[in-house]
């Protein structure tokens, strides 16, 4: 089944208190989703690329981490570890530093890079993982959070949405897709890496593909409604925007409200409820096979 | 006198013991729904409820004899399997609405999602706006009324329901076809219009097309005898792979028996599902199908 939660500020009313209410939608969506929870946060970023990742069950010591990665890098790599989380900071190349942390440092996952956004995800109550990770004291400009009900692959943390292959890129999926093993392989070819089975990741994949190749990303998700095969209500971030795709038969739920201050979609009207101004808010069902962006430049 | 419940301060089965221990000619009023599900019911009673704000699935589901009035949206199965009575909503609904429907009025002021009316069996939906695709699918009695536009495959395998577009009709689904309006439908039509204010306020029935089942499908036709002949035969071969993925079953099971493998899965594969606290309203039993 699986809930989905997304909150895009257009101004600056309600920035400061962006993890807040996004915490506010993802416990209404808990009953949705109680496996396995996660979120993302895009802030104002300070320049440097952020690198988050999951060292679940493992006692490491991230300075020796950080400081292999500068000499690979070429650059001054900083690291501050948030429960079984870290965040790298540096001014290197970002997609080498996911890869290199994937192929060298054993039983550690990638969950996001870029320069804005920072994940976080966990087996359990969503509330809890909510609450573990600080998501109610996190500013910024636009948030996703995702409550987990396993169907395609097993209930693990690399399981969890949301799902992170290309920078500042990330999407939560309500559905599953039949031919998640085919375009793996196809874009493996293409020189993308990942790192579960989980058919979700494939379709970020999917997307970071495109963008890399020079997409926007309304054209990727447009490409998609080709190349997806499945049942998918997707809600998408990227470094400046926010977009929403459901796929032809649109049998996953979807609702969106928007006001002056901000746009949020949710897979039930509930977790709207709840938003300061939502009363007054514009509520719409986003149609079948039609791509919705919103973005910060306009 | 009408009996008001505030859903922010009281939980939802504390109203709705309250709503079907009712008898004939209460009123109830709801503030703050706050998007939930199953708002109202399983209504049996000639009672009015009144929902002021926006309500999640299953409003008004099972509805007999009482109205149900909701100021605002409605989330997927509004009325649905509806058998008499009245549900009206003054904002958009979203998928099914009136699913299964077998008798009264249900009424949407604004947009009805995808599947509005499936599988309708007597029930009558007047929509102020638009529908989404798939509706009318395989509706078998009753009548769909769009003021304005319907999506793609509109009746679909239609059975014997009417559907009436006053807007454009991207595609009729299979087996649906637009048919003559006469004299008795216009009439009919109207009476349905004009009981379905404020949603349907000034609309002329001479603005509407009527649209109904061909009847192809209702009977195998011998033109199509190699096509149920290729069925068949491909039934077979898919009969034969299916015996033989039971023998290789059999084959591990019989294998698995004579190592003493346990079936028990490892404790460590038990999630902490029983250390998890309950959400609030998680034994709501409406809620079962919420949102697959």
């Amino acid at each position: 089944m699986c809930g989905i939660v997304g909150l895009f500020c257009k101004t600056d009313t309600h920035r400061h208190e962006l993890g807040q209410l996004t915490a506010v939608m993802l416990r209404e969506m808990r009953d949705r989703g109680p496996d396995s929870a996660g979120f993302a946060v895009y802030d104002d970023g300070a320049g440097n690329t952020r690198i988050t990742v999951l060292a679940e069950g493992l006692e490491l010591q991230w300075p020796p981490i950080a400081a292999a990665l500068e000499n690979v890098l070429g650059a001054e790599v900083t690291v501050r570890s948030v429960s079984d989380h870290a965040v790298f900071s540096t001014a290197g190349d970002g997609r080498a530093a996911r890869q290199w942390i994937i192929e060298n440092v054993a039983g550690v996952s990638v969950l996001s890079y870029g320069t804005r956004i920072e994940l976080y995800k966990a087996v359990g109550d969503p509330d809890r993982v909510a609450e573990r990770y600080d998501l109610a004291s996190r500013s910024g400009t636009h948030a996703l959070a995702h409550t987990r009900m396993a169907t395609e692959s097993a209930i693990t943390t690399n399981g969890s949405h949301p799902f992170v292959t290309g920078a500042d890129t990330c999407l939560v999926h309500n559905g599953s897709l039949s031919n998640h093993n085919q375009l793996r392989r196809l874009l493996e070819d293409q020189g993308e890496s990942f790192q579960t089975d989980n058919d979700s990741e494939v379709a970020a994949g999917y997307l970071a593909w495109r963008l890399r190749s020079g997409e926007t990303i309304s054209e990727a998700l447009q490409a998609a409604l080709n190349d997806l095969d499945g049942f998918y209500t997707f809600a998408v971030g990227v470094a400046d925007g926010f977009a929403i795709l459901r796929d032809p038969i649109a049998c996953k739920p979807a609702v969106v409200a928007e006001t002056d201050d901000w746009v949020a979609m949710s897979s039930e009207y509930r977790a709207i409820a709840r938003l300061p101004g939502a009363a007054d808010a514009e509520v719409w069902e986003p149609e079948p096979a039609r791509v919705y962006v919103w973005s910060l430049a306009s | 006198m009408s009996r008001r419940w505030d859903l922010a301060e009281t939980k939802l089965r504390e109203f709705h013991r309250a709503l079907h221990a009712s008898a004939d000619g209460e009123a109830f009023e709801v503030v703050n729904p706050r998007g939930a599900h199953a708002v109202a019911c399983g209504i049996k009673a000639a009672i009015d409820v009144t929902v002021h704000g926006s309500v999640g699935y299953y409003c008004a589901g099972m509805h007999q004899r009482g109205t149900v009035l909701v100021e605002g949206n409605a989330g997927t199965g509004l009325a649905e399997n509806i058998m008499s009575g009245t549900v009206q909503i003054t904002g958009s609904a979203t998928m099914s609405v009136a699913a299964t429907g077998c008798g009264g009025l249900v009424i949407v002021g604004g947009n009805a999602g995808a599947r509005c009316g499936i599988s309708m069996k007597g029930v009558d939906i007047v929509v102020g706006g638009n529908v989404g695709h798939m509706s009318a699918f395989m509706a078998q009695a009753g009548r769909l009324v769009v003021c304005g536009d319907a999506a793609a495959d509109l009746g679909d395998s239609i059975y014997e329901a009417q559907i009436f577009v006053r807007g454009d009709v991207e595609s009729l689904g299979a087996d649906c076809v637009e048919k003559e309006m006469r004299p008795s439908h216009l009439e009919a039509l109207q009476r349905l219009l004009d009981s379905a204010a404020p949603a349907s306020d000034g609309v002329k029935a001479a603005d509407f097309r009527r649209y109904g089942s061909a009847r192809s499908l209702y009977n195998f036709h011998i033109d199509d005898v190699d096509a149920a002949a290729a069925a068949l035969q491909e039934a077979s071969e898919v009969e034969s792979w299916r015996r033989t993925i039971e023998d290789v079953d059999a084959a591990f099971a019989a294998r698995a028996a004579s190592r003493h493998i346990s079936d028990e899965p490892d404790a460590s594969e038990l999630t902490d599902i029983d250390a998890q606290p309950e959400a609030d309203d998680a034994a709501e039993p409406e809620s079962l199908e919420a949102g697959r």
